[in-house]
């Protein structure tokens, strides 16, 4: 909780500084050791089809309602924006760089063309924020999903740029030190790299003065202003912020299903984009990547359910839906909120009665 | 002063004046400033002057306009009309975080904390909010200078033993006890009290009346208060406010002893 708890608590000390502070390391929870080893050795047991369509995915979507979760959870901030600024990214590395429409891409080398598409991604994403923050609450919502409407009908409409409904494929990622990297296994660990890195970066901004002060503006804004606080710039930095990991998203999007097209970032991903972080939770940084493994389970085998009961597969929208609906309706915080919940009740079991102290912790402090 | 500086010629004389102007300018200069909430006028063409270092009292009945004025102030509301100089510079314009960074500071009659922070955590965002740096990315460190600082000022107001706590856990006094650190972070030039000591048991009122009267002699002050034992204690002055209007200034004693003041405010009982 504390900004630079640089030393750890020792609750029978009543909260005084324990003289041996112990490592970074050692405050990692056992559980985050356990999956981090699991998700290290994954290619050991799992399928390419696991790796790549599973978890590969998983960690794309998880990285882009990351960035929705840091402005939703952080900076109270709901944005529908975030799909777009990854499609916009996914788009610049299609124009720039290679892709099967020769017409229009032009070829640059990556190490070009990965910083274009990442500034440009930033630029717009700041934009949308400097926007979306002069209104609160569902204005926010509305206005950036009117932006979301409004870039998926321009690149559908647009055959100049964005080559319009059929936009680009052949968009491969670049074969650097001779590794395929669409591979199922050099894909897995590229994601789960860059996935990490935003989680941690996440995890970390979230205490340092900009996070902390992200939260007061969160939860009151006027307050902020009156300790010297420019709350406007503040809240649009956010978007900054959060638009670097969409547009990182957006990027491994783009070279995982090797196109990019208006619906890529259509109203019905940009949808899905909130879905995702509110079934996993917005409260910590680790809730986008519970809900976007989940959303990809129920798309991936629906169908399977659906034909195995009997039901025509062409339902499967409805499995998804009414699995959101469950999740949502009986836990507002999400699955995330589900698992306190029953680590609590655990705790209270285990104490006899007693219940644990301490409140609501929303810098994700230590986890 | 400008019309004396108009007439000597080059550069040098605006900073000059700059510079004379910041040394015998008063703390804040009110001059007509109205603030109209649709055709209610919560304050009427409020004319103020108090000097660097002045404690000043105000007083006056439920919506007396005292609040509205350290909203018209502070920026939290512009002033429909009229000018604010804040030593001697126009801040009239200023959105709040520019008139705070200038030294002014307030607390809130209704604690505005961050409930889910620690109450060291409070004012070190308040400590990093008048500082350089409010965007870094870097974490603090516990040797830091501002986390130094915001330890100290923690100490000030009496809260060491619950630094780490949760502030949705403090006590109610201990909250206003916090509100009084925020405003003190950052060497302050000047502070806008709004009711500090509502809802404080006794013994919270003398250990807020010390934490008052132990501020530097620099550090001005303007208190709204009701309870007139405290505000007699910790003030040199006194601008009773009545109908969004100035309707009496003068010297504690004489404010508590003037007539016309017992029969509108203190109704006899008092004293």
């Amino acid at each position: 909780m504390a900004i630079a708890r640089e030393e750890a608590r020792d609750p029978t000390t009543n909260g005084a500084p324990v003289s041996l502070a112990p490592t970074w390391l050692e405050r990692i929870p056992l559980a985050y050791w356990i999956v981090g080893f699991l998700l290290l050795i994954m290619p050991l047991i799992a399928s390419n089809f696991v790796l790549f369509q599973i978890f590969g995915w998983s960690f794309i979507l998880g990285m882009i309602a990351l960035s929705l979760m840091f402005l939703a959870g952080y900076g109270g901030m709901v944005s529908l924006v975030q799909m777009t600024i990854a499609g916009l990214a996914g788009y610049v590395i299609a124009i720039f760089g290679d892709s099967g429409i020769d017409a229009i891409s032009l070829n640059w080398p990556w190490w070009i063309t990965i910083p274009i598409a990442l500034i440009i991604a930033t630029i717009f994403g700041t934009l949308c924020g400097a926007l979306a923050v002069r209104t609160e609450g569902i204005y926010t919502i509305m206005i950036t999903l009117a932006i979301a409407a409004a870039f998926f009908y321009f690149t559908r409409q647009n055959y100049t740029v964005f080559n319009g409904f059929a936009g680009f494929n052949g968009v491969l990622p670049p074969e650097l030190f001779g590794v395929n990297w669409r591979g199922g296994t050099a894909f897995y660990y590229l994601t789960l790299f860059w996935a990490t890195a935003s989680y941690l970066a996440v995890l970390y901004v979230s205490r340092s003065p900009f996070g902390l002060a992200l939260q007061g503006v969160r939860d009151n804004p006027r307050r902020m202003a009156a300790l010297g606080f420019n709350v406007t710039a503040h809240r649009i930095a956010a978007y900054s912020f959060a638009s670097v990991i969409a547009a990182i998203g957006g990027i491994l999007l783009v070279w995982s299903n090797a196109q990019i097209s208006p619906g890529t970032a259509g109203i019905g991903p940009v949808i899905d984009i909130l879905v995702i972080a509110v079934v996993g939770g917005i409260g910590r940084p680790i809730g986008p990547f519970i809900g976007a493994l989940l959303y990809v389970l129920l798309r991936t085998f629906a169908i399977d359910v659906l034909v195995s009961v009997g039901l025509p597969p062409e339902r499967f929208q409805l499995l998804i839906g009414l699995g959101f609906l469950l999740i949502v309706f009986f836990s507002p915080d999400g699955l995330l909120g589900l698992w306190d919940r029953w680590r609590a009740r655990a705790a209270r079991g285990l104490t006899d009665g007693v219940r644990p102290v301490g409140g609501r912790d929303i810098t994700g402090d230590d986890r | 002063m400008n019309a004396a500086v108009a007439s000597q010629p080059g550069a040098g004389s605006t900073v000059a004046d700059r510079l004379s102007a910041a040394g015998t300018a008063n703390a804040l200069e009110l001059r007509g400033v109205t603030r109209m909430f649709g055709a209610l006028a919560a304050l009427s063409d409020i004319t103020l002057s108090i000097r660097p270092g002045e404690r000043r009292g105000v007083l006056g009945s439920n919506g007396a306009g005292k609040t509205t004025l350290f909203n018209c102030i502070t920026g939290d509301f512009p002033a429909t009309s009229g000018t604010i100089r804040f030593f001697g510079e126009d801040i009239t314009e200023f959105p709040a975080h520019e008139r705070i960074r200038r030294g002014l500071r307030r607390t809130y009659q209704i604690s505005l904390l961050f409930a889910g922070l620690s109450v060291l955590d409070n004012v070190y965002l308040a400590c990093r909010g008048v500082s350089r740096g409010r965007f870094s990315l870097l974490r603090a460190r516990r040797n830091d200078a501002l986390m130094t600082s915001a330890e100290d000022l923690v100490a000030a107001v009496h809260l060491s033993d619950v630094k780490d706590s949760e502030v949705a856990t403090l006590a109610h006094g201990q909250q206003r006890q916090l509100e009084i650190a925020l405003a003190l972070a950052g060497a302050p030039r000047f502070i806008l009290l709004d009711e500090p000591a509502a809802g404080l048991s006794p013994a919270e009122r003398s250990e807020l009346i010390e934490i008052l009267t132990s501020l530097p002699a620099h550090m001005g002050y303007i208190i709204i208060e009701h309870d007139m034992d405290v505000a007699l204690r910790v003030v040199e002055s006194v601008t009773m406010m009545h109908n969004g209007r100035i309707f009496k200034e003068g010297r504690p004693e004489e404010i508590e002893n003037d007539p016309e003041v017992q029969e509108l405010y203190l109704g006899g009982a008092h004293g």
